[in-house]
């Protein structure tokens, strides 16, 4: 932040200095002045809808709604007048009058944010007499459980949608008091980042339909975890109560997943409990018989006494287990280890040819985005929508390999690597500042491939895709 | 026909036809969108919905709606949300005659509730119903904006004006025995002039 | 200098003083009509004036927007950014839908030219070579005239390339809306021209900053346009000598409601309003003692009494003093054999019905208005939610997007102001009969 940028307001008769660029909402929370707020969120866009987040501003005639007003040098900003509080009140009221105060049986209640908004800014009662209004349900799938009747029409889903997903297919029909939210004729949503909706959802409306009437929220105990269904490393948060997983959710990341994951880890840990193997089983005869945990490793050290073993470590390992294992086999000598266990082409001693190099951060900023052998959107959902982003600030997106549906449109370039010196990528890489490529299993499935892999290294060091300063 | 007015529903639905762009259409809808900036074809949108709501017999079909996001790359929710906000784009069949009576204060004041019975009675069908015959559908809507011409309605594109309970009968009856109506003010008078 | 107020009450229009010559459409509305009536007579030397002169022309005109604010056209004109290299849009707001009002209807199917005229000198203005005209969808005759007319200027080089031989190129389109009052809000408006819901947009960005397609863009209404060629033409001085200080020029009234002779009329601005309803719509039915109330200025301004109809002049400031406002100047007439509650109620069906949906106050508190308004006209509103009543208009008053909200709230707080004890009876009596 440069000193320019800076300017000198006050807030509540408090003068500060913030940046310029701030909404007077940003401004306030620097100043720790909480604003209340509904549709407002970091990583959409701003609708200004809900109306909750009022603020008086000297000289202006009306409220205004922090989230959407800029600052200007000078501005005296007010978030505690009776007028703030009396906005907010009447906000709060119009919120409440149509939904359906049915906390009791809310899976969201104890984390909702219009039942703690309306405790801090409400009024204690309600002077609404005439009849609610209901909604029809909406289906959304396996996933996502609707009530629509508890909406207030935040919007957050649909932006998210729209914005991140890189799915347009949420939408508000209608108008006035007969709006509604809902997918298109009421189909699931197709993005692997859908389960996000449940946690930007700030009131019932839309709730995770595996988690549906399982715990309150102060019954869970909470541990900070890595997703490990893909290699992006989301921070996640395992709520459980007892010895059972209920839910898995998001931690903000700004390095990593922001506030996001994906609808695999979000959604995997009923796989804890069904078909699992959950106690040592010796096989006798063709047929598996179970035995105790002490048997076992006495059976297991007797027969690694006089035998050469080979361990395979599985995709799902983390580094610290394999580490783990790794120590343990060289009691045996030889370096029998492997975790390719789809006999993936590497190039050995040359860490760049396993890693992505590129800090998901920089992703975004991206010029050129050239793409093979992989699918994003499935292998890892959260790289996909840094690519959408990356897309969205006018990046132009390669494809080499199948065809995909990748939620953005992207040059198709043919099927294998012979299409990198095509006319057009070759235009391209000339125009672009700083390109990106990603590699994935698909050209390198084979032990073979690793001079498909060195090949695509000249061409990164040719088209300055990696370079020195680039390599962390 | 459900309780609904027809352009304000959120519920559109199939008609299990084809719908596919008419030859004058299509040509139309490069006009159309030839008026709006190259990248912005989106804005053509709502005269899309107009040519496809005429061309499938005064209302918006989900097959009409799925042709329009086609015709202009946008998503289909975009499409129906637009279909859905405005009350003028029809999300059900209406009747050949689509009546529309205005409710709103001025006309209220020179006795728009008098109009509308008369048309229910002559139309037979009640409000937001279409009679049997599929001649009529009747609905009650807000200010058409000709407020000095009050009562007024309006049947598909055209207003009739100045209305009385005796020149609204013999609207209805002559569009029963295919006589045309004559536009406008049923007073004689030419426009809204002080007469 | 504009003549003082008493002069000017006293100074009927003269028939030679109305913009609008055919705004009732006895003579021929198209091209040969309207070159007779002066219109395209030298626009190409309007044209040659520099942009600023003309801007300055019009803010010295004291020109005020005619859509409901009041707001000085050319002021308007002068927020937009000059030379930016980008494309600049003038849009014309012809989505006119406020209750009471039909007086762009006449201009444009009647007098489309002084609107295409104005459109292309506004246009001028502002550095603008495109210019749209959003036509409510109910106004399907009245699109069919602009395009005819339209085609004309094109077919005569009126507008066009080099529109008028005066080197400017200026396109016109129109584009219709399909029955949504919000739309006339004009960043809704935009949203609707670009293919969106009409939902208002957020301000700050004003749209002479980012408007159409995220352009330079000016809004105005019909009649301020269309009374643009000839303010240029008989010169900012001839406006400002009808009327009062800025309040000046020439405005198209429209009278509705309980009067023996509904009309739009082309008046002078600051017309008492008694005078207008007595000498151009046949007075009140029922005799002026019948008169309940008036509502001055399309369904969004609060109601005036008996008492200060009596006096009242027509014009913005006037009328604001009185706790109203000219608003699109469309008069609704209320006699007393009608119940004035149900009036109300009946606008806010309206507003509930035109509501967006898309902010909170606006969307459910014209909901909560209309069925506490049902009450009112059923006398089952006590003098507590009465209160409430009043109250939640006030909740709802200056918090939302748009002006939707105000627009919605001030007929009931007019009513409450003016009628309250008579809202009172009713509870009573109601309570007694049961």
């Amino acid at each position: 932040m440069s000193k320019d940028s800076l300017i000198n307001i006050k807030i509540n008769n408090k003068e500060i200095q913030v940046d310029k660029n701030l909404t007077v909402m940003q401004a306030c929370e620097i100043a720790g002045e909480e604003i209340p707020r509904f549709c407002y969120h970091d990583k959409l866009s701003i609708a200004g809808n809900c109306r909750m987040c009022l603020v008086e501003i000297e000289k202006a005639p009306k409220l205004v709604s922090s989230c959407t007003m800029p600052l200007m040098d000078g501005m005296s900003i007010i978030t505690n007048s009776d007028k703030v509080k009396a906005g907010r009140k009447g906000v709060m009221e119009f919120l409440l009058i149509n939904h359906p105060l049915d906390c009791p049986i809310c899976d969201q209640g104890g984390e909702c944010d219009l039942q703690d908004q309306a405790m801090y800014y409400g009024f204690d009662k309600s002077r609404y007499q005439e009849n609610k209004r209901a909604v029809d349900n909406k289906n959304m799938g396996p996933l996502v459980n609707t009530i629509m009747t508890r909406c207030i029409h935040c919007t957050r889903c649909v932006r998210f949608a729209t914005e991140v997903a890189g799915v347009p297919e949420l939408g508000m029909l209608g108008r006035g008091e007969n709006a509604e939210i809902t997918t298109y004729l009421e189909q699931s949503i197709t993005s692997e980042l859908s389960g996000n909706v449940i946690d930007l959802c700030p009131v019932g409306a839309l709730t995770s339909k595996p988690y549906q009437f399982k715990a309150r929220p102060w019954e869970l105990k909470r541990t900070d975890s890595i997703d490990i269904f893909d290699a992006v490393g989301s921070n996640i948060r395992i709520d459980s109560r007892a010895q059972e997983i209920l839910r898995v959710t998001p931690r903000a990341n700004d390095l990593i997943n922001e506030e996001w994951i994906t609808d695999k880890v979000r959604f995997n840990y009923d796989g804890y409990y069904q078909q699992r193997i959950d106690q040592p089983y010796i096989r006798k005869n063709g047929t598996l018989d179970p035995v105790t945990w002490s048997d076992a490793i006495k059976s297991l050290k007797q027969k690694l006494k006089n035998s050469k073993p080979l361990s395979l470590i599985g995709d799902q390992v983390d580094i610290e287990t394999g580490y783990a294992i790794k120590k343990f086999m060289k009691n045996f000598g030889d370096n029998n280890v492997e975790c390719r266990t789809d006999n993936q082409a590497i190039i050995q001693n040359n860490v760049e040819s396993i890693r992505f190099n590129t800090p998901l951060t920089e992703i975004e900023n991206a010029d050129l985005i050239i793409i093979g052998g992989t699918n994003p959107r499935i292998e890892a959902p959260i790289i996909n929508h840094k690519i959408f982003k990356a897309y969205n600030n006018f990046a132009e997106i390669f494809n080499i390999g199948e065809n995909l549906d990748l939620n953005y449109p992207t040059h198709q370039l043919g099927e294998d690597l012979s299409n990198l010196n095509s006319e057009d990528l070759q235009k391209a890489l000339k125009k672009s500042k700083n390109p990106l490529m990603i590699i994935g299993s698909g050209f390198l499935s084979n032990i073979q491939d690793v001079k498909t892999l060195k090949a695509l290294f000249e061409f990164s060091y040719k088209n300055k895709i990696i370079t020195e300063e680039k390599i962390i | 026909m459900s309780g609904n007015h027809p352009g304000l529903s959120n519920n559109f639905i199939r008609s299990g036809e084809k719908f596919e762009w008419s030859k004058e259409n299509l040509k139309e809808i490069k006009k159309i969108i030839s008026k709006y900036p190259k990248e912005r074809k989106q804005s053509a949108v709502m005269p899309l919905l107009y040519l496809a709501q005429e061309q499938n017999k005064n209302w918006v079909s989900i097959e009409c709606i799925e042709a329009i996001a086609d015709t202009l790359q946008m998503p289909k929710i975009r499409v129906t949300e637009v279909a859905s906000f405005y009350s003028m784009y029809n999300s059900q069949p209406v009747g050949k005659n689509l009546i529309q009576v205005c409710r709103t204060s001025p006309c209220w004041l020179r006795g728009s509730d008098k109009i509308t019975d008369t048309i229910c009675k002559e139309a037979k069908c009640g409000i937001n119903e279409t009679s049997e015959d599929n001649l009529f559908t009747v609905v009650e809507v807000e200010c058409l904006g000709a407020c000095s011409n009050g009562p007024m309605i309006q049947i598909n594109n055209d207003f009739y004006e100045d209305l009385d309970q005796e020149s609204t009968k013999q609207i209805i009856e002559n569009i029963k025995n295919n006589i045309p109506n004559k536009i406008g003010s049923q007073k004689g008078r030419k426009s809204s002039e002080n007469a | 200098m504009a003549p003082k107020r008493e002069e000017r009450v006293l100074k009927m229009l003269s028939d030679q003083d109305k913009i609008f010559q055919n705004l009732h459409g006895f003579e021929d509305a198209f091209l040969e009509g309207a070159k007779k009536r002066g219109s395209w007579s030298n626009t190409k030397e309007i044209l040659s004036k520099s942009q600023n002169d003309v801007i300055e022309l019009v803010k010295s005109s004291q020109l005020r927007g005619r859509g409901g604010a009041g707001f000085s056209t050319g002021l308007k004109w002068s927020f937009m950014p000059k030379d930016t290299g980008k494309q600049h849009y003038l849009v014309v707001n012809a989505d006119e839908s406020e209750p009471g009002t039909c007086k762009d209807r006449e201009i444009i199917r009647n007098d489309p030219h002084t609107l295409i005229e104005g459109c292309l000198i506004a246009s001028y203005a502002i550095q603008a070579t495109k210019c749209y005209i959003y036509i409510r969808g109910e106004y399907h005759h009245e699109y069919v005239q602009l395009e005819k007319a339209i085609a004309e200027a094109y077919d005569n080089k009126l507008i066009g390339k080099n529109a008028c031989g005066s080197g400017y190129d200026f396109d016109l389109y129109v584009h219709r809306g399909a029955g949504a009052y919000i739309c006339g809000e004009e960043t809704a408006l935009l949203e609707s021209l670009e293919g969106k819901k009409g939902q208002p947009r957020l301000k700050p960005p004003f749209p002479a900053g980012a408007g159409l397609y995220g352009m330079p863009t000016t809004i105005n209404n019909v009649e301020s346009i269309a009374v643009v060629p000839t303010i240029l033409r008989r010169g900012s001085d001839w406006f400002k000598s009808i009327g009062a200080e800025n309040n000046t020029g020439t405005k198209v009234f429209c009278i509705s409601g309980n009067v023996n002779n509904p009309c739009t009329v082309e008046e002078a601005m600051g017309i008492p309003l008694k005078e207008l309803i007595e000498k151009h719509a046949g007075g009140v039915e029922g005799g002026w003692k019948n008169l309940k109330a008036i509502i001055p200025g399309g369904s969004s301004t609060p109601m005036l009494s008996k008492e200060v109809c009596e006096t009242v002049l027509m014009n913005f400031d006037d009328l604001r003093n009185n706790g109203s406002g000219l608003g699109t100047a469309g008069v609704i007439v209320v006699n007393k054999n009608h119940d004035i509650t149900q009036v109300i109620e009946r606008f806010a069906h309206f507003y509930k019905h035109e509501s967006c949906g898309q902010c909170t106050p606006c969307r459910e508190g014209t909901g909560w208005m209309f069925r506490m308004m049902q009450k009112l006209v059923r006398g089952e509103i006590s003098p507590e939610q009465l209160e409430l009543l009043e109250n939640v208009t006030k909740q709802i008053e200056g918090h939302t997007i748009c002006a939707l909200g105000d627009a919605a709230a001030w007929p009931i707080q007019g009513l409450i102001k003016n009628f309250k004890p008579e809202l009172l009876k009713k509870y009573n009596q109601k309570r007694k009969a049961s």
